[in-house]
């Protein structure tokens, strides 16, 4: 936790840049809908939150996100026309992700500017503590959907950790969050 | 060993703290009778139930937190929570309002009483008085106390002291602070929230990032500095000229090189701040100060901890134990 966080490779970043929204959107929804039917305590305990429109902007990447916890949905847009939302939580890749596993603290970012808030800030802290309690394992629901493909899944993206220094898994206890 | 009491705002985050070596968790329910009133965090009194056999399977103790001060007319709320906490199988309360724990000795005898920091019980003839009316067993002191007056505090009386250790402070007596609510109408001893984010307002201006807190811009932090909390006693303000910080610096308490000190000075559990904070933090500052109070045990120096990225400011004070401006 004492190291800076990783920026996402320039290459991947170049390889991002091309890629189709709607193909984007469609991933990121099946994603999104399968967390939620997994996890439904983080829509609880979202409340009355679950009905805002949040926009994640992770500033290494080519594309806003905006998600609707109510409808379970995760969508894709171009920066040149961010999508009306309620909140908007800016941030590097790694920062997001290392939030989501439970491997960087949520306040620790903010005060170190690696995480920045605008708009409904109630609704942010709400989705933050929602997110952090659900624990949350992307490679394990990524595998979920990906039927006999989920072994090998599991070994590309351990792979992709390792060479990224992207978070993509939940962190235990017998992980090292130093 | 001294008992290690730790943070939870979340099941998640208690599971994290008891697996990183917490004696006993801290945390309360998802409504205005505790003190982190804040949204999306606490517990259902389902959570609580299984929380506490989640803990006790593992031995650690369940600690309730039930802090702020009822309003008249809407007690059924907190007395509802002790009765909750009763049910859940908790160790103990955390109260500060005398006549919760007037209620909670006369309705839940059997339910071990501490002392909340909200209280601001600071002097031997306070202490005494809360021990001996209501039965309280122990109490948290407030920190604006030094090492040295600790040590006076306990020879003059027979409950357990617990002091915080790491974490957020308060400039002033815990439970006697109305900044809050002069900006935001709501206040952590009615309402559980310090500058509750629904007034909170971020916004990026001229590279600087501005805090607003009920409309008032309490801090700008020039690019690269480390952002405070919203919290008044932490605002920067300007006046006849000049810029600063007139109640307190964003720093945080870090006071494990004080830990023999406060073991020799009568204190019986140390307190790490947080209950707002994610389950990472809980899980590293845990392990960190579970580490230390081993190392105290067995007369061995303390560690050097690495938690300052952790903390607002991203630097950390002793505080008031040590009164170094007197």
């Amino acid at each position: 936790m004492t190291a800076p966080l990783p920026r996402l490779p320039r290459p991947l970043r170049l390889a991002a840049l091309p890629l189709p929204l709607p193909p984007l959107s469609l991933f990121l929804g099946a994603v999104t809908r399968r967390m939620s039917k997994s996890h439904p305590e983080m829509i609880r305990r979202l409340g009355d939150y679950a009905g805002h429109r949040f926009l994640i902007d992770p500033v290494d990447l080519p594309w806003l996100l905006l998600l609707h916890p109510a409808n379970a949905t995760m969508t894709a847009h171009r920066r040149a026309r961010p999508p009306a939302h309620d909140a908007r939580i800016a941030g590097s890749l790694s920062a997001f992700l290392a939030m989501m596993h439970g491997a960087e603290d949520g306040d620790a970012l903010f005060f170190s500017r690696d995480l920045s808030v605008e708009g409904d800030t109630a609704a942010v802290l709400a989705l933050r503590n929602a997110v952090d309690d659900a624990e949350l394992d992307l490679t394990e629901e990524v595998a979920a959907l990906s039927g006999p493909l989920a072994a090998p899944l599991r070994g590309l993206l351990g792979g992709a950790e390792r060479a990224t220094g992207l978070t993509l898994h939940r962190m235990t206890r017998l992980d090292d969050f130093a | 060993m001294m008992e290690l009491v730790c943070p939870a705002g979340t099941p998640a985050a208690l599971r994290a703290a008891v697996e990183a070596g917490a004696h006993a968790v801290y945390c309360g329910f998802a409504d205005e009778t505790n003190a982190r009133n804040f949204p999306g965090l606490n517990f259902t009194p389902e959570d609580m139930a299984e929380a506490v056999a989640f803990a006790h399977a593992r031995g650690a103790k369940v600690l309730v937190a039930i802090n702020t001060f009822p309003r008249a007319g809407a007690e059924p709320l907190w007395h509802r929570a002790l009765a909750n906490a009763e049910a859940a199988g908790a160790d103990a309360v955390i109260l500060a309002d005398i006549g919760l724990l007037a209620h909670a000795a006369e309705r839940h005898p059997l339910l071990r009483r501490h002392l909340s920091v909200q209280a601001a019980a600071a002097n031997p003839d306070a202490i005494n008085l809360y021990a001996n009316a209501f039965g309280v067993r122990r109490v948290v002191l407030p920190r604006v106390l030094t090492v040295q007056e600790i040590a006076a505090i306990n020879r003059e009386i027979d409950v357990e002291t617990e002091v915080f250790v790491f974490g957020g402070l308060c400039v002033m007596a815990e439970g006697r602070c109305s900044l809050s609510s002069y900006a935001t109408g709501k206040s952590p001893n009615m309402n559980g929230v310090c500058s509750p984010a629904s007034h909170v307002a971020y916004s990026e201006e001229g590279g600087e990032l501005a805090a607003r807190l009920g409309g008032f811009t309490i801090h700008r932090t020039p690019e690269g500095e480390p952002a405070p909390y919203p919290t008044l006693c932490k605002g920067c303000f300007s006046s006849d000229g000049q810029t600063g910080h007139i109640f307190e610096d964003p720093v945080s308490l870090d006071a494990t090189q004080l830990i023999p000190e406060l073991a020799r000075a009568g204190a019986s559990a140390l307190k790490i701040e947080g209950r707002q904070r994610s389950r990472a933090y809980v899980a590293q500052v845990v392990r960190t100060f579970r580490a230390a109070v081993e190392a105290q045990a067995a007369g061995q120096p303390m560690p050097e901890n690495m938690l300052a990225r952790l903390t607002e400011g991203q630097k950390a004070t002793i505080g008031a134990y040590a009164k170094t401006w007197r």
